[in-house]
Parts: C-alpha cells; sequence; structure tokens
C-alpha cells in the first residue's frame, strides 16, 4: 500500500513539474514550424538575376514527374523581347497540385535549376480549378541570384537567322 | 438590516428568493469558470496551452462551448421513455445546484456574503441531495431504452451508492467533534484548527469519496468515453447532455466548497497565517473562495495525472478500504471526544 502511495506521489510530482515548463504548443497560424532546408512545398519557377526566366522549356520535368501532375508546352522566344535566355522557353506551365506527390524529382531533373519547391506548405483551396497552378502563378518575378551562364546560349537572334549546316 | 429583513414573512421570502437567484448565479458563473480552468490547466499539466482562440487568452471558449450545446439538435431516442428521458437530467441538475443553497459562504454576521439557507440539518440536506443526485443517473440510463445505456446507470448508480456511505461515514466524524450538523457551527469549532489536522483519516476518505462521488478521476467510470461510450448519457445530445456535464461541474464545485468547510476550517484565517498582525481586514469570504480554488486545483491536478480505475478495484476500494478506514476514524473520534 505504502509503494502505491509513494507512485501517486511521483505521478503527482511529475505533472506538476510539467505544469511549470515550457509548452510544446506552436500556435499555428501566428507561429510556424521550422521546416528543414530541403522541405518540399509548392513549386516555383525561378527567374535570373536580370529577370530573364529560367526555364527554357526542356520538358524534363514532364518526363521525370511520376504522378503527371506538369504539363509544359515550350514556344520559341521573340528575339526582341526574350522570355528565357536561348532559343525556347516555357509558353505554358502547368502544375496540377491535385495530383502532386510532392517528391522533387522535378527539381532534380531540372536543368537550369528554375524549378524549385518552396517551403510554402499552405495550399489549401476550395476548387479543383484553383489548384492547378498556371504559369502566372508560378513564376517567382522576384530575380533570383542565379546568373545567366556564359558560353552556354549562342546570341539568339531568332530561327531564320541561324544557319542550319 | 436583518431586523428589516425579518420583519415580515413576505420581506423575508424575497429576501431568501433574491439570494437564491443570486447564489444560482455565482455557481453556475463558477461552473464555467470552473470549466475554464480546467481546459487551461490541463492543458498546462499536459505541455500545452489550452484554449487560446475564442477571446483573450482563450476566456471565452466556454461561451462558445455553451452556445454550440445549445444551438446542437435534441435528439430524442425513438422507444424512450420520453418524460422520464427528459426529467432525469434536469434531476441531476436541481440536485447539484440546489446543495448550493446551504453552503454558508463567510459568518453568518456578514449580511451579503451569506447563504440562502442555513438549516440546523446543513450537512444532512447535503447527504440527502446527493442521494436523489443519483435518480438522476438511474433514471437516465433507465429511461434511453438502451442497454448499454442501462449498464452505464446501474454502474454509476452503485458506484455513487458505495461511495455515499464511506462519504457519509467521513462526515459522522466532523459530527462527534462539533455536535453539530449545521455548517456554521462546524466552520466555528475550526477557529484554532481545521478539522483536518485531528481527522486526517476522515479527510483522506471523505475527499476521494468526494472524487467518486462526482464522477471525477480516477472515478470517472460513468463517462469512460475510451472505452465504454460515455454510459448512462449515451444516448443524450445537445443541452440535456449539457445539464449532465454541468451538473457534474456544479456538483464538483459543491464538493470542493464541502471539503474547504468540513476540513480546512471554510472562512476562518489558516492557522499558518494567523499571526500575521491586520490578517484580520481580509474578509472572510475572500478566505474561503482561496480554499475552495486550492481545493478545485487539487482536483485538476488528480485529473491530469492519474488513470481511470477498473470497475471492480473501484468496488473493492470503496468498500474495503474506505470504509473501514472511516470506521476507523469515527471510532478515534468518538474515543477522542469521550475521554477528554
Amino acid at each position: 500500500m505504502f509503494t502505491s502511495v509513494g507512485n501517486l506521489a511521483k505521478g503527482m510530482a511529475m505533472t506538476l513539474k510539467v505544469l511549470f515548463r515550457p509548452k510544446v504548443t506552436i500556435r499555428y497560424p501566428e507561429e510556424k514550424k521550422q521546416r528543414a532546408d530541403r522541405f518540399r512545398g509548392r513549386h516555383e519557377l525561378r527567374t535570373y538575376e536580370n529577370g530573364l526566366e529560367m526555364c527554357i522549356g526542356c520538358e524534363l520535368c514532364q518526363v521525370a514527374c511520376p504522378a503527371n501532375v506538369i504539363t509544359v508546352l515550350a514556344a520559341e522566344n521573340d528575339p526582341a523581347h526574350p522570355h528565357a535566355p536561348g532559343e525556347r522557353y516555357g509558353y505554358k506551365y502547368q502544375v496540377d497540385l491535385l495530383r502532386c506527390i510532392f517528391c522533387g524529382l522535378c527539381e532534380e531533373a531540372c536543368p537550369t535549376e528554375c524549378l524549385h519547391l518552396t517551403q510554402d506548405f499552405e495550399m489549401a483551396d476550395y476548387t479543383r480549378e484553383s489548384l492547378v497552378l498556371q504559369k502566372d502563378q508560378l513564376v517567382n518575378r522576384q530575380p533570383s541570384k542565379f546568373k545567366v551562364p556564359t558560353h552556354v546560349y549562342p546570341t539568339y537572334v531568332g530561327r531564320k537567322a541561324v544557319k542550319h549546316q | 438590516m436583518a431586523v428589516f429583513l425579518s420583519s415580515s414573512p413576505w420581506i423575508a421570502l424575497a429576501w431568501v428568493t433574491v439570494k437564491a437567484l443570486l447564489v444560482a448565479g455565482a455557481i453556475l458563473t463558477g461552473a464555467a469558470l470552473y470549466l475554464t480552468a480546467l481546459r487551461k490547466t490541463l492543458g498546462y499539466f499536459t505541455y500545452r496551452l489550452g484554449p487560446t482562440r475564442v477571446g483573450p487568452w482563450g476566456l471565452f471558449q466556454v461561451i462558445a462551448d455553451a452556445v454550440k450545446m445549445m444551438i446542437k439538435e435534441d435528439i430524442l431516442p425513438e422507444k424512450a421513455d420520453k418524460a422520464v428521458f427528459r426529467l432525469a437530467p434536469i434531476i441531476f441538475m436541481f440536485t447539484a445546484v440546489s446543495a448550493m443553497a446551504i453552503i454558508p459562504w463567510g459568518p453568518s454576521d456578514s449580511v451579503f456574503a451569506s447563504y440562502v439557507a442555513d438549516p440546523n440539518a446543513g450537512i444532512l440536506v447535503f447527504l440527502a441531495l446527493g442521494a436523489i443526485s443519483v435518480y438522476g443517473v438511474a433514471l437516465g440510463g433507465w429511461a434511453s431504452q438502451n442497454k448499454y445505456s442501462l449498464m452505464g446507470s446501474l454502474r454509476s448508480t452503485a458506484q455513487m451508492i458505495s461511495y455515499e456511505l464511506a462519504m457519509g461515514m467521513a462526515v459522522i466524524g466532523i459530527i462527534i467533534a462539533t455536535g453539530s450538523t449545521r455548517l456554521t457551527d462546524i466552520v466555528n469549532a475550526q477557529h484554532a484548527w481545521p478539522f483536518i489536522a485531528p481527522q486526517i483519516l476522515g479527510f483522506i476518505v471523505y475527499y476521494i469519496s468526494a472524487l467518486a462521488e462526482t464522477s471525477h478521476v480516477p472515478f470517472d467510470l460513468p463517462e469512460a468515453e475510451s472505452e465504454l461510450v460515455g454510459g448512462y448519457f449515451t444516448e443524450y445530445a445537445g443541452m440535456r447532455f449539457g445539464l449532465y456535464f454541468l451538473g457534474e461541474l456544479v456538483a464538483q464545485l459543491v464538493q470542493a466548497c464541502l471539503i474547504s468547510l468540513l476540513f480546512l476550517g471554510g472562512w476562518n484565517v489558516p492557522f499558518f497565517l494567523a499571526w500575521i498582525p491586520g490578517i484580520a481586514v481580509i474578509p472572510a469570504t475572500l478566505w474561503f473562495v482561496l480554499k475552495v480554488c486550492f481545493v478545485i486545483f487539487t482536483f485538476l491536478w488528480i485529473r491530469a495525472t492519474m488513470p481511470r480505475m477498473r470497475y471492480d478495484r473501484l468496488m473493492s476500494f470503496g468498500w474495503k478500504f474506505l470504509l473501514p478506514v472511516s470506521a476507523l476514524n469515527l471510532i478515534i473520534q468518538a474515543v477522542w471526544v469521550a475521554l477528554f
């Protein structure tokens, strides 16, 4: 009997100690948990520091995607007002978040480091349509630290000017 | 003022009515505060913050809960005994609230910090009301026409009746020491020493049976929602369930009041603070409220710590441990009073 009273006292002491300890609650909308550096959230398409889009419409992300989330249609750049360095740019870029499993294979496949999975995880919405992200929702117009690589893109002046041998 | 109030029976009746309404309002407000304290304290006891969303520091969560209860659908089971089904939670709530009428809030010479009634059978009235509240449980489970409710109500009824016995025995120890069943006399008898000192066994028995009477953790088998589907109020929804819930809270408050009146000295200044000069300035009612708050805190502390007891252990603990211990306490008190 005395051991059980002792055990009860031990338990009571434990809970009393917990009463004065710091709380683990994270008050979500105001405070957010620190996410890992490599956290895979919503997609974004980054831009070079000079404002050109990094996406060159190569469709490698579309091929890499195991869930058929990404749809890319490429188009030719207008040499006077190019969207991206080089010949092509992503004309249409869709990410169907309802299908996405956030595996990050698209990010790995991207040759220009354009596609990036952000820290943003709050993607709830009311309609299916709004969860299919279009290009204008995906492109981050804030220039990133990336510079247009030299010796990769020859000066592009339009298809007719290029001499294909 | 007291002379004026007793000048005519009608004025006295009106004054008692006003006091009754005040006490009923106070006890319901107290139940709301208790619920808030319960949520917050249980949160803090388990590394959480408790409710924080509604109002500053989550203080208005209770109001939101009450509104939710009231606008929920009032489900009446098709085969239920309608009248009894409706009556049972009212009995439960009525006994819990009306027990508050005999609780003295302060010494009888202060007018406002007074009580609705100070019957000379005070503590017996309380025990009688506790016995009636068992009907709320038994009839509720019976009228639901649900086997689980019926079994649950039998279980709860057996628990309440068993622990009522030990509780009554613990109270008899107090009555022997005081020579009166009037609660004000009992408090006045504790002017020098609270009864917890000479009657520590009685205190332990009374405290444990108070927890069991009000189906508080570790004896909350009546509402073992995780394994026994809510027991006797399985079929109750909305505010009818709310009445049971609130009745339980009020009953726990009343028990906390009684523990502080019977064993902790009521509104007397705690003996370890009595040496401080000028301590008598603090109103007596404040000491009473502080003691009740302390008892409530220990209730919450136990709630945060203890797991639920198994039913057979609950029964054997009540009959084979608490009852003999309260009998022992009774004998000690009787011998003490006879010898000195």
